[in-house]
């Protein structure tokens, strides 16, 4: 480790009151939201002030540390080591939130080719399937469910059509706008790296709106799934792998957005060199994971 | 000082030999009385020695350092470390062990997994908290079945009363079955995963709902055996024992019979008419088996979990909803749709009894057609 | 190898800006020591309450029959014990020591992002706020065992069960940020000639704990969602009738659940190998190879997850293929074993409070290793599964394990924390009282398991009797020793004897070159390392 002597004085911020209030905030909104379901179980009337308030000092609090953070790193007081723990930081959060997508990923492997199988009859332990759900058939997806008065069948899956017919498909579509959308805040970064302040508030602006429109289409879609298909989060095994993958996919890409959006802002008033734009960089490789899962996601929960 | 250390080490050697002393009996793994019993018992008895042997020779290493390698005693420390020949040993000589271990493992699993050419098959299914028991003929029919249930009483429980010697081990109908056949078991839940075992047989399997796991046995000597439900499973986990009663085959055989022939007049009393008063008799034989344990026997329930019969609104309100909540249940509560469990008499004799019991008294009469009527008629 | 690092005591002790007065010390603090001190004693309030809990198992079991408790809260009794012990009192020691430790082993001012590492914190007093909470909750808290499995926990839960869910999400969200911290700050902020080679390995085996971490909690956080959704949302993750399966939840309850407990035991390895050589005045018998062992139990671990799942009904490849990795894990945990005795062979050996307990961990730890190996054959685990048996062999490995090793830490390090030195005597009679506490506890509970008793029975057939007895005594003894170790810590805060930098004769490593008690910052010049001895 070749370090200069200024290197190696790292930056230790002050006392902050930032972290017990976001923590304060974060258990006030579970418990809130913890409420809100179990009344609404009970079919009773909600009562949100506790959920509010959280979410009100969550975003508050987030807010004035990420302000924070920026005006420390205009303000120079952070070396370029700690920008390294930064991008470590980072990068192993993105890590943790692939494991867990990779837990859905794995409910859904697991049960379309364990679970549905035996249930049907098939496999190693295919008696389940003779014994207790003779009418069952496996198939992927399964519009027939196994038991039918318990979680009602939808009318038709999301699957896709064969290839030819994928122009009128709208995942691919999908696909389609997050891989452009990928390629399009990578012509950002070279354009900072480039000092070119307009071409990056162009092709960031560009990633944006495809971002939302990618969201756009995703609610056209659920849209379509509940109304028209009858296929929804109670519809089955096939509908609760379905909507919990493209749903937490859907929540991480507002995520993304929504950071790069600030990025956006952020590089309109010039905050970032060629050499330092963490905030910039961090938003991008998060974009870049979220369109990696949904590669997987089009070709294990549409495609295959 | 020494005296302390010689203690550490004596403690931790004490305990291992008391592992030597639990190949003894009754402190032990029971050897059981099946093929696969045993063998689980020879398995187990090589590896505990195995790691008793492994132990002592570790913890006496330590013990002649700790004794003789003592600062205190003036020993000057080595300074030697990593040796690349030990360092193999110690990695190889372990795999060569388990090796020793694995191979006589899997030979007795692939034997457990050995199942196909039974002679008879029965179906066992978990419940809240008690066991029931299908036998079933070739295409899977039922031919008849019952429910085992815990008979301890609560005096026993709450220590009003001495315990009996099969205090938590005993049951109204024990499962029965033929020595010397192959049993095969399908098993399986009606709400949360429970686990069938007998020590004795040297199997357990979990009972998963809407799944089905296969196991058999082959039991050579008569005899009762005991086991429990061994996966958590609510409230009165602690109180599902597992009862088998193993009879000599032509005993079996007798007692075969005449359930099967019982079977049939039980099919024919769901037509009947009964009196009111053979329908308190049944109900109260029923509630005491099924809903006592969360209505508790004075009706009174456990609120806020489980809600009192006695004046309670169905019990006291329309007849027809009484029966609609018992034969399906309150879906996403701990009440079952009782429909799958009792026959038309069972569920009549029940309803009839909450309505006339704890101080109800509603004055109708239920009948079994009653419940046809209503619950099959839709 | 006293000289190998420049001693930095005298010169980093003037430029120390000390802490913050009062209340916002400990709420706004970003320094690593407040925050691991912290840590230290929630972590120990932890122990209290999960403890208690285990005492009223411990008392109900005391004699047959229902004596003190409902079985209904028999069962959250057990539940929270298992769920406060594992996430409340062991792991968060675990990095509390981490904090306190690390940049002072590594010749770092701090941690690397001293924020996040407060908000770590922060989350955990409420994610257990909110958990015992639930204890008061209409229908009671969590009773389904602390692995919860599905539909129990689902289905047939009451309805505090959703704030149980948020509860896990909160500590996994403090885990994961603890987990990123510590990756960074070791990563990134080494002192100049602090190779990885030359790492403390208590800094070695948090690397690879932290690696754990991040893989499995995020498993675990999918795993309660699925739960949040199968309860309010209709979904069949866990429902046949659905398509899905119960048996799902175990998978990816114990994909998490086996790493976590590795994630309990490799923190306690590294401590114990920092303990040993220094007591011994020998160099630890081989590094190299104890950290490549570290590392391949890490990697094992991810691949033996349904050993938990031996009677749940699994096709034979899949068994035999589970029961085979399982029992490799003996081998580099052997590897370890081998490495701490033959580092004790021919040392020069004084046996204070810390070697004492460093001691017992070996040898007991072992013994839970054993019983181990003897659950991973899976035939013979068709009898051991879900029984006393199953409770002693973790509790071999948790308790004179994990427990063990957090208390040798903390009387090995105490004295460098606050500069005084501990009542030695009494040391060693919170480690006799404990020794024989904890084995009068769990060693009777391998006969009851294997003579039939179930595990998680507020009630038992009597020829379980005697064992439970002595087992209840045990656990008392055992408990209230632990009070004492507390006594013993306030008095040394307030009252001990002043202790040197370097505290123990042959301590190694750059901790014990600052002054004790260390300054407030530890190193705000990074040390030059020059020798590889600056691992103990
Ligand atoms: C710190 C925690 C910890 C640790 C380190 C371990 C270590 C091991 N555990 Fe344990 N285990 C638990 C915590 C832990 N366990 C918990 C909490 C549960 C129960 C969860 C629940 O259901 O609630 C459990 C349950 C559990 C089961 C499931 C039992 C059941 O439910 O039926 C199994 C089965 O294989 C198992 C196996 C092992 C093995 C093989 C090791 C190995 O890592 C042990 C390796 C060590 C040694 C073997 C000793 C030293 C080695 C030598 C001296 C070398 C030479 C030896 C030989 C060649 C034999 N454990
Ligand atoms: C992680 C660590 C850990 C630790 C340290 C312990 C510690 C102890 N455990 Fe724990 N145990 C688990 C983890 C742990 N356990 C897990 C994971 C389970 C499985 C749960 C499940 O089935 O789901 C379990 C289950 C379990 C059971 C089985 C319950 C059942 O199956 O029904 C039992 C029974 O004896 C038990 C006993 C004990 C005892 C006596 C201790 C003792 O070491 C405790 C010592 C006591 C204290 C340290 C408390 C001291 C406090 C006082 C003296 C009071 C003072 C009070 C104030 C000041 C307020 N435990
Ligand atoms: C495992 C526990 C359990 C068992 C066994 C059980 N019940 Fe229930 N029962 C409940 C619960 C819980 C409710 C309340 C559900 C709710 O509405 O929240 C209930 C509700 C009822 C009600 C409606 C009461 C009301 O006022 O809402 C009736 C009637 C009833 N049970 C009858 C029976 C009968 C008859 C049996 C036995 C054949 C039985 N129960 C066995 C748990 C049980
Ligand atoms: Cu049924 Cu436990
Ligand atoms: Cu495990």
């Amino acid at each position: 480790m070749a370090d200069t002597d200024e290197d190696s004085v790292y930056f230790i911020p002050d006392n902050s009151w930032f972290p017990i209030g976001i923590a304060v905030g974060l258990f006030l909104l579970v418990f809130g939201l913890g409420s809100w379901l179990n009344e609404i179980k009970a079919g009773e009337e909600p009562s949100l002030v506790a959920f509010y308030a959280g979410a009100l000092i969550f975003a508050v609090v987030l807010y004035r540390w990420f302000a924070a953070v920026i005006d420390e790193n205009l303000a120079g007081l952070p070396n370029a080591r700690v920008k390294r723990s930064y991008v470590w930081g980072i990068g192993w959060f993105i890590f943790s939130e692939a494991m867990f997508f990779a837990a859905f990923f794995g409910a859904l492997f697991y049960t379309r080719v364990l679970a549905v199988a035996w249930i049907g009859g098939e496999g190693a332990k295919g008696v389940t399937g003779d014994y207790l759900w003779p009418e069952f058939e496996t198939a992927w997806p399964v519009v027939n469910n196994p038991d039918p008065s318990v979680f009602a069948n939808p009318r038709e899956s999301m699957a896709a059509p064969s290839i030819g017919n994928w122009l009128n498909y709208l995942p691919f579509w999908n696909t389609v706008i997050l891989l452009t959308s990928s390629v399009t805040v990578h012509f950002a970064h070279t354009a900072i790296k480039d000092e070119a302040q307009g071409k990056m508030t162009l092709w960031l602006g560009v990633t944006v709106l495809l971002g939302i429109l990618f969201l756009i289409l995703q609610v056209e879609e659920y849209l379509e799934a509940y109304q028209e298909l009858g296929l929804t989060l109670s519809s089955g095994i096939y509908g609760s792998t379905f909507f919990i993958l493209t749903g937490f996919h859907g929540f991480h890409v507002t995520l993304g957005t929504f950071m790069l959006f600030i990025q956006l802002l952020r590089g309109m008033r010039g905050h970032f060199r060629p050499h330092d734009c963490f905030g910039f960089e961090a938003s991008s490789w998060y974009w870049h994971f979220v369109d990696v899962v949904w590669v997987g996601l089009f070709l294990f929960v549409y495609v295959f | 000082m020494t005296k302390t250390v010689w203690g550490a080490l004596s403690g931790g050697l004490a305990t291992l030999a008391c592992s030597g002393v639990a190949l003894g009996d009754e402190l032990n793994m029971p050897v059981g009385v099946t093929d696969v019993s045993r063998k689980i018992y020879d398995l187990h008895t090589d590896i505990l020695l195995i790691c008793v042997v492994i132990g002592l020779v570790l913890f006496s290493a330590m013990l002649w350092s700790i004794v003789r390698h003592r600062k205190a005693a003036g020993y000057e420390a080595a300074q030697f470390h990593e040796n690349t020949r030990l360092e193999i040993a110690w990695t190889l000589i372990p795999v060569a062990i388990l090796i020793a271990i694995a191979y006589p493992a899997t030979r007795v699993l692939i034997d457990i997994y050995d199942t196909g050419g039974e002679d008879l098959t029965i179906e066992v299914r978990g419940y809240q908290w008690k066991w029931q028991y299908k036998y079933l003929d070739e295409d899977f029919n039922n031919t008849f079945g019952f429910f085992s249930t815990l008979t301890t009483s609560q005096d026993e429980i709450q220590n009003r009363t001495t315990k009996g010697e099969h205090y938590l081990l005993e049951v109204d109908n024990p499962l029965r079955i033929p020595t010397n056949r192959k049993v095969r078991f399908l098993v399986t839940s009606e709400d949360v995963i429970h686990a069938w075992w007998v020590p004795d047989f040297g199997i357990k399997r979990d009972a998963v709902p809407g799944i089905l796991n296969e196991m058999w046995t082959i039991v050579q000597e008569p005899g009762v055996y005991r086991g429990q439900c061994t996966e958590l499973c609510g409230k009165d986990h602690g109180f599902m024992p597992v009862v088998v009663e193993v009879l000599p085959e032509d005993e079996y055989d007798a007692w075969y019979t005449e359930r099967v022939v019982a079977e049939k007049v039980r099919r024919e009393a769901l037509t009947r008419t009964f009196t009111g008063d053979e329908l308190m008799a049944e109900g109260q034989r029923v509630y005491n088996t099924f809903c006592v344990a969360c209505h508790q026997p004075n009706g009174q329930g456990v609120p806020p979990v489980y809600p009192a019969l006695a004046e309670g609104l169905v019990t006291t309100g329309p007849r027809d909803r009484h029966i609609r909540t018992v034969y399906e249940g309150l879906p996403g509560t701990a009440m079952q749709a009782f429909g799958r469990q009792l026959d038309a008499r069972e569920l009549a004799s029940v309803v009839h009894y909450e309505r006339h019991a704890f101080g109800n008294n509603v004055g109708d009469i239920t009948q079994p057609r009653d419940v046809i009527n209503l619950m099959e008629g839709e | 190898m006293s000289d190998a690092v420049q001693d930095y005591a005298h010169e980093v002790v003037h430029e120390d800006h000390g802490p913050a007065k009062g209340l916002r010390r400990w709420l706004f603090t970003t320094n690593h020591k407040d925050i691991g001190t912290l840590y230290l004693w929630f972590s120990f309030l932890m122990l209290l309450i999960g403890g208690s809990m285990a005492l009223v198992v411990r008392a109900e079991l005391f004699q047959p029959g229902l004596q003190f408790v409902d079985p209904q809260f028999f069962n959250q009794m057990t539940t929270n014990h298992g769920l406060i012990m594992v996430f409340g009192a062991i792991m968060p020691a675990f990095v509390g020591l981490a904090n306190w430790l690390l940049p002072m082993m590594l010749g770092a001012p701090d941690m690397a992002l001293p924020r996040m590492n407060n908000l770590s914190f922060w989350i955990l007093p409420f994610a257990f706020g909110l958990l015992i909470s639930t204890l008061f909750m209409e229908g009671g808290g969590p009773n389904f065992g602390w692995t919860f499995y599905a539909p129990l926990s689902t289905t047939y839960a009451p309805d505090s069960v959703t704030f149980f869910i948020f509860g896990v999400h909160m500590m996994g969200a403090s885990s994961i940020m603890g987990s990123i911290n510590i990756i960074a700050t070791i990563l990134n902020m080494r002192a100049p000639g602090m190779t990885l080679m030359r790492m403390p390995l208590f800094v070695w085996t948090w690397l690879i704990t932290a690696y754990l971490l991040l893989a499995v909690m995020p498993v675990l956080a999918g795993a309660v969602t699925m739960m949040l959704f199968d309860i309010h949302f209709g979904t069949s993750f866990f429902s046949a009738a659905g398509g899905g399966d119960p048996v799902l939840f175990q998978h990816i309850f114990w994909f998490f659940g086996h790493p976590e407990v590795y994630i309990m035991i490799l923190p306690a390895f590294g401590i114990v190998s920092q303990i040993i050589p220094t007591f011994c005045r020998k160099p630890l018998f081989g590094y190299d190879s104890m950290v490549y062992a570290v590392a391949s139990i890490a990697f094992l671990s991810f691949i033996v997850w349904a050993h938990h799942m031996f009677t749940v009904g699994m096709p034979l490849a899949g068994q035999l293929f589970f029961m085979y990795s399982t029992m490799l894990i003996a081998v580099p945990t052997g590897v370890k074993v081998f490495n701490w005795v033959s580092t004790m062979w021919r040392g020069s050996m004084t046996f204070e409070t810390p070697m004492l307990f460093a001691i017992a961990f070996v040898v007991l730890f072992s013994i839970g290793g054993f019983s181990g190996l003897m659950l991973a054959i899976t035939p013979a685990d068709y009898q051991y599964h879900d029984t006393y048996f199953v409770v002693a062999h973790f509790h071999y490995v948790l308790v004179p394990g994990s427990l063990f090793s957090i208390i040798a830490a903390v009387y090995y390090w105490l004295p460098k924390w606050c500069g005084k030195m501990y009542d030695e005597g009494l040391g060693k009679l919170h480690f006799w009282l404990s020794f024989v506490g904890v084995n009068v506890t769990f060693f009777p509970q391998h006969f009851s398991g294997l003579a039939g008793m179930p595990r998680r029975i507020p009630d038992y057939a009597l020829q379980f009797a005697d064992f439970n007895m002595l087992s209840s005594i045990g656990a008392y003894v055992f408990g209230f020793s632990q009070v004492l170790f507390l006594y013993i810590v306030i008095k040394t805060i307030k009252s001990g004897e002043p202790a040197t930098g370097r505290v123990w004769e042959a301590a190694h490593g750059l901790e014990w070159t600052l002054a004790s008690p260390a300054p407030y910052h530890s190193f705000t010049h990074p040390p030059k390392v020059v020798l590889a001895e600056a691992h103990s």
